[in-house]
């Protein structure tokens, strides 16, 4: 069975439609991301997701619930999701173990608090107060919130906003930790990069319908779209489009003596090819 | 696998969280526990006839500021500090995980309770100590004092819930409802004998629950020859009783129907 279900859901505030009929489905423990520009109806598909929001219309199971009316299952759907939301923050009066000992509370069958600290690299900070933290340190307390329940299903929003490139690298593999141990896992992001690296398949999202479901590397075409061969010749930087760039390198190798200069080989990033899905949807 | 706490068990840890909390917060506990004396010492140096045999201004006084501890701790702080969690967001959080929303109210019950505890120990003993405060002797006015305490504590929390959607803003919190709290306390023969106030005012002072509160706490700490001096000639305790019950069971409802947790 799917984790999350969703067929022609509609959303409109007023007279804005901010998802206008998306389908999706998730499969137990895969990474899924949503990508999209702001105000594409990300945030509202997710909020939707999470129980947050209502609906117009549409059907919506996650994890067999509908989040709309779950009534009395509530508390026991609630047990098995974890959430991370955009931005929170308090008046972190508290320390970072005492926050999340207590969240770990409200769970049936919680991770360990030190662990959880660990797992997000929060050790040194243990026992400082909240309003000591730097940003990216706050974040990573968001994070440790969100997985402190052992949550089957765990929805990140925009996880690795304000953290250094090493921090990004420590949350990546704390993610990967989780997938393997089964969590299935829906990410929104902004960074391409991040989806790359860690989600299944990704959705691109935009006016509040579905572009494409892909898995990263497939995703507008990408495997299969021309490479771009790039070098220097006569003081001049010069390059060529082609599906075959090994015979190109090959055919072009005798002209020079020994190094073609700066030869580079390129496909486009998936931030390329984003940017064309959403330019074209824009149109 | 394990079972989810039971709502009463996370109230319970949630009322320990918020009194932790409240406690690391320096300036607002020396000012809440400390403000009522302050007050007291104020009052009770400007007024000092004895407004009937044997009563003196200062002894009227601490009743009213009593039950404006209730008041204050309870709705009051509960009015302005809820918008500012909602605005940061720590309560959108808190729905997003199996905690309900009844842990929730019984933590902030828990948090009003006990800081009106302590600030009812600190201005009686003031009181006692260094402004020449007559203590109940009878063992039933301390039960009715008891019973005062527990009825406006809850009323005040849930009033305090229920009155939290109405600011827009954690920010604009504090202006919209100190000014009620002002008015209430003008009206409910809090800083003035409530007798000497224009009818209308007694009136309207008459449909909140501070008024009640105030005119228990004076059937406590005032001579039982005084309630002949009070409006209705009695302190008119069974009715005390009944109206602060119905505020608490309204608030509680209105509290349930209103309370957000999050802007939008």
């Amino acid at each position: 069975m799917n984790v999350i279900e969703v067929a022609g859901l509609r959303k409109s505030y007023g007279d804005l439609e901010a998802v206008r009929g998306i389908d999706l489905s998730i499969t137990k423990g895969e990474i899924f991301s949503l990508l999209g520009p702001n105000g594409a109806g990300k945030t509202t598909t997710v909020e939707i997701l999470e129980g947050f929001r209502t609906r117009n219309a549409g059907e919506v199971k996650v994890l067999g619930f509908d989040p709309a009316t779950q009534g009395h299952a509530s508390r026991e759907w609630r047990n098995r999701i974890g959430i991370v939301l955009q931005s929170t923050s308090d008046a972190g009066d508290l320390t970072v173990y005492e926050t999340i000992s207590h969240f770990a509370g409200y769970y049936s069958n919680p991770r360990n608090a030190d662990e959880v600290i660990q797992a997000v690299g929060l050790e040194e900070k243990s026992k400082e107060l909240i309003r000591s933290l730097s940003g990216g340190q706050r974040r990573r307390l968001d994070v440790a919130l969100g997985i402190v329940g052992n949550p089957e299903l765990l929805f990140l929003d925009e996880p690795t906003t304000g953290f250094d490139p090493e921090a990004r690298r420590a949350f990546w593999s704390l993610i990967n930790n989780l997938r393997n141990d089964g969590t299935t896992i829906l990410l929104t992001t902004h960074y391409l990069d991040e989806a790359e690296a860690l989600a299944d398949r990704v959705a691109v999202i935009n006016h509040g319908q579905i572009i494409e479901v892909s898995t990263p590397d497939h995703l507008g075409g990408r495997s299969s779209s021309m490479a771009t061969v790039t070098w220097r010749e006569n003081g001049e930087l010069k390059s060529i489009e082609t599906q075959n760039p090994t015979a190109l390198v090959s055919s072009m190798s005798p002209q020079f003596a020994g190094e073609i200069p700066e030869l580079s080989i390129t496909r486009p990033s998936l931030e390329d090819i984003y940017l064309k899905m959403i330019g074209h949807a824009n149109e | 696998m394990n079972k989810i706490p039971s709502a009463l068990n996370l109230g319970l840890r949630r009322g320990a969280l918020e009194i932790k909390q409240f406690t690391r917060q320096r300036e607002s506990v020396v000012f809440t526990l400390l403000f009522p004396l302050i007050l007291l010492a104020i009052f009770g140096s400007v007024f000092k006839d004895t407004i009937a045999p044997g009563v003196t201004f200062s002894q009227y006084f601490v009743a009213g500021m009593v039950a404006s501890g209730l008041v204050n701790s309870g709705f009051q702080q509960l009015a302005i500090t809820i918008p500012m969690e909602r605005d940061y967001g720590s309560l959108k959080r808190l729905r997003g995980t199996p905690m309900p929303v009844a842990s929730y109210f019984i933590g902030k019950a828990l948090l009003v309770f006990v800081s009106m505890i302590l600030q009812v120990i600190l201005l009686l003993a003031g009181g006692y100590f260094f402004f020449g405060l007559n203590m109940p002797a009878d063992i039933s006015k301390w039960l009715t004092f008891t019973w005062l305490i527990i009825l406006g504590t809850a009323s005040s929390t849930v009033l305090g819930i229920a009155f939290s959607c109405v600011p827009k803003s954690g920010r604009g919190a504090s202006a919209v409802v100190s000014p009620v709290v002002i008015v209430l306390q003008f009206f409910s023969g809090v800083f003035f004998i409530f007798t000497q106030l224009p009818t209308w005012m007694q009136q309207v002072a008459a449909i909140f629950p501070l008024k009640w509160l105030t005119q228990g706490m004076r059937s406590v700490f005032l001579p039982d020859s005084f309630a002949a001096s009070e409006v209705a000639k009695s302190w008119e305790t069974g009715k005390t009783f009944i109206i602060l019950l119905a505020w608490l069971i309204a608030g509680f409802f209105i509290s349930l129907r209103t309370f957000k947790w999050s802007r939008d």
